[in-house]
């Protein structure tokens, strides 16, 4: 188990002066994995990133590349390339002298620098931009100069610390995939800092959810997106809809008892006490108030239309349904004011013990005070 | 209305070159002048008679420009050498006390320089510095250090880390980091450092006087001997020469600092 893993983070803890960014990382990675650091700005996913570079100093753990410990050594010394998020080029320097620095340093005779370099040149579509100078290259030629550079000298690790959030849409769609072709092909041990979910989705082989300081949750892009294991997660990763429910102790078991909003319905598996539920917008399907009543395990929720957008694809109604405001997705307009019913099946409900001390995470239960008619969507 | 605009503009400039060219102009007719007494407004004699004597394998010109720049170019050597260092170090490190380390530069121009130079002097008597170049150029070094550590800063300070990290990545040492990725990317501002050190120690006279005369003779102690005996031909001459090298580098300097490189000094 243990020769398996190419790098492993053990106990990390790192900080800035009084505070800890880093409270205790662990984290084995096996060879040719991508692993994707995913969270939001300020949870230490980039000090994470550097400290396995070299550029931070942990404060306790290890960090092992082999097992063989790597903690002490320069950045120079551990063989991983890294990518910046600012791309961090020479502006003195061109594009192959950018793509054979690495070779250089490394003392390969001049000839096959030159053919290495012209490969990675092709490879990325830079060819014929040899001689010119970052100043003179567009934000997605700049990125793939910065990855030609990281990937010249055939590193076992690489480290991307959001490499695409700079560009453009478009070209950020086109460089995801080719990103993670190269990373395939080439066998490359990956990992990737980013704060947007659907680049972390699409690119990462596993997905690493950071929060303060911490580890919330570590699993297959499918694990997180369809069972978080908190709150915290399934809010992050698009399951914003917020429900506070009491589950109640009764004759066949744990259940939701029928509300003016809710109809009832079994909790097998949790504990009598506050919970709270999520849903993702496009997971609830909406019906007329007087639709035959749902299959079993589906929660019913009643509530009114308070605003409605056309984003395309989908109309998308805010809705009123007892104290709460959530969001769904309906293939039709609604007129504000009218009665709708909710309907969200169990595998898209996710259903989490309300913390006791009712203090919970920062990005945990809220009730929204008033009505909201008008929301802005991203 | 507009096109009379060009006439104040011409004269606030014809004002500006006036007062910038003006007193040159009057240096270059002195040093060609044999003759020039007062009712007259031009020299009544003029001729090369002062360059001859000036430029004589007696006069002092030769050896006095020979010593400015041996002085000037040493002084900016060593400058550099412990302004590079420094000014990384106070631009890059997390050093306590930062901004009282760059103003401690500024001590030996805090107090008068005839005090500080006359105990340099006695200072330097005792360890055989007094009347040496090295002795000249220690006290120029010390005078345009805050210069040359206060531009090296703001070089160093302007140049990304990311840049630097970048080449770690690679593979690259810190020292070879440095040298491949920050220290041309913070060579303009060097240069920069490098002119005004230079221009100073040129033209830099009380401690050079109190350090290095009368044994190291250097162009601005001629001109003060030649000015102060009366004699506005050999002076002017001097001044001239004086001049010359400051031009010189700038012309040099200019080479150097090509679009490119100036574009990136303001960014």
């Amino acid at each position: 188990m243990q020769e398996r893993d190419h790098l492993s983070v053990e106990g990390l803890q790192a900080g800035y002066g009084a505070g800890l960014v880093l409270k205790g990382i662990d984290l084995a990675v096996p060879k040719g994995q991508f692993v994707a650091l995913l969270g939001s700005s300020g949870c230490g996913k980039t000090t994470l990133l550097r400290s396995i570079a070299g550029f931070e100093t942990p404060r306790a753990g290890r960090i092992l590349r082999d097992g063989a410990e790597i903690t002490a050594l320069p950045p120079d010394r551990r063989g991983m390339s890294m990518v910046f998020q600012s791309y961090a080029l020479w502006p003195h320097k061109t594009v192959a002298q950018h793509i054979g620095y690495g070779l250089a340093l490394r003392g390969l005779p001049r000839a096959e620098i030159a053919a290495r370099v012209a490969e990675v040149l092709a490879m990325l579509g830079l060819a014929g931009l040899e001689g010119r100078k970052p100043a003179a290259l567009s934000g997605g030629q700049r990125q793939r100069v910065a990855l030609g550079r990281a990937l010249a000298v055939r590193p076992d690790i690489l480290l991307l610390d959001e490499p695409l959030s700079n560009l453009d849409a478009r070209i950020r769609l086109q460089l995801r995939g080719e990103i993670r072709a190269l990373q395939q092909a080439l066998g490359i041990t990956a990992i990737h800092v980013t704060h947007d979910r659907e680049e972390a989705m699409v690119m990462a082989d596993r997905i690493v959810i950071l929060d303060q300081g911490v580890i919330r949750q570590d699993g297959s892009p499918e694990e997180i997106y369809n069972r978080p294991n908190s709150g915290f997660v399934a809010a992050f990763m698009g399951a914003e809809n917020l429900l506070a429910l009491e589950a109640v102790a009764g004759d066949g078991g744990v259940r939701l008892p029928a509300s003016e909003w809710n109809r009832a319905l079994p909790l097998p598996g949790l504990r009598p006490g506050p919970v709270e539920a999520r849903f993702r917008a496009e997971a609830a399907v909406l019906q007329p108030v007087d639709a035959p009543e749902a299959a079993p395990g589906v929660l019913s929720l009643f509530g009114r239309v308070t605003g409605c957008s056309y984003p395309g694809g989908c109309w998308r109604l805010s809705l009123r349904i007892g104290q709460a405001q959530v969001e769904a997705l309906a293939p039709m307009p609604h007129v504000p004011g009218s009665a709708v019913r909710l309907d969200v099946p169990p595998a898209q409900l996710f259903l989490f013990a309300a913390p006791a001390d009712g203090r919970g995470d920062t990005h945990g239960p809220r009730t929204v005070p008033e009505p909201q008619p008008q929301r802005s969507f991203r | 209305m507009t096109r009379l605009l060009w006439i104040p503009r011409g004269i606030g400039l014809g004002l500006l070159a006036f007062l910038i060219f003006g007193p040159l102009l009057n240096l270059l007719l002195w040093a060609f002048a044999e003759k020039w007494f007062y009712p007259n407004a031009f020299p009544s004699d003029w001729g090369f008679s002062y360059w001859g004597r000036v430029f004589s394998p007696r006069g002092a010109a030769w050896e006095a420009l020979g010593n400015s720049l041996t002085v000037a170019l040493l002084t900016v050597a060593l400058s550099l050498m412990l302004s590079i260092p420094a000014g990384y170090a106070l631009a890059r490190l997390p050093l306590p006390a930062k901004a009282l380390i760059l103003l401690s530069f500024l001590i030996p121009q805090a107090f008068p320089n005839l005090t500080v130079y006359v105990n340099i002097a006695r200072i330097f008597y005792q360890f055989g510095l007094n009347g040496t170049i090295a002795g000249v150029v220690i006290v120029h070094t010390v005078h345009g250090l805050v210069l040359s550590v206060w531009i090296a800063t703001a070089a160093f300070s302007a140049v990304p880390r990311d840049g630097e990290e970048a080449a770690r990545s690679m593979g690259a040492g810190p020292f070879r980091a440095f040298r491949d990725v920050t220290l041309p990317q913070a060579l303009p501002g060097l240069l920069a450092a490098a002119i005004f050190v230079f221009l100073e120690s040129l033209d830099e006279f009380t401690g050079s006087y109190f350090v290095g005369a009368p044994d190291v003779q250097m162009l601005p102690l001629t001109l003060f001997t030649a000015a102060g005996g009366g004699n506005y031909q050999i002076a002017s001459i001097t001044a001239l020469l004086l001049l010359v090298p400051s031009i010189g580098f700038m012309l040099l300097v200019e080479r150097f600092l090509k679009a490119d490189v100036l574009a990136r000094v303001g960014k």
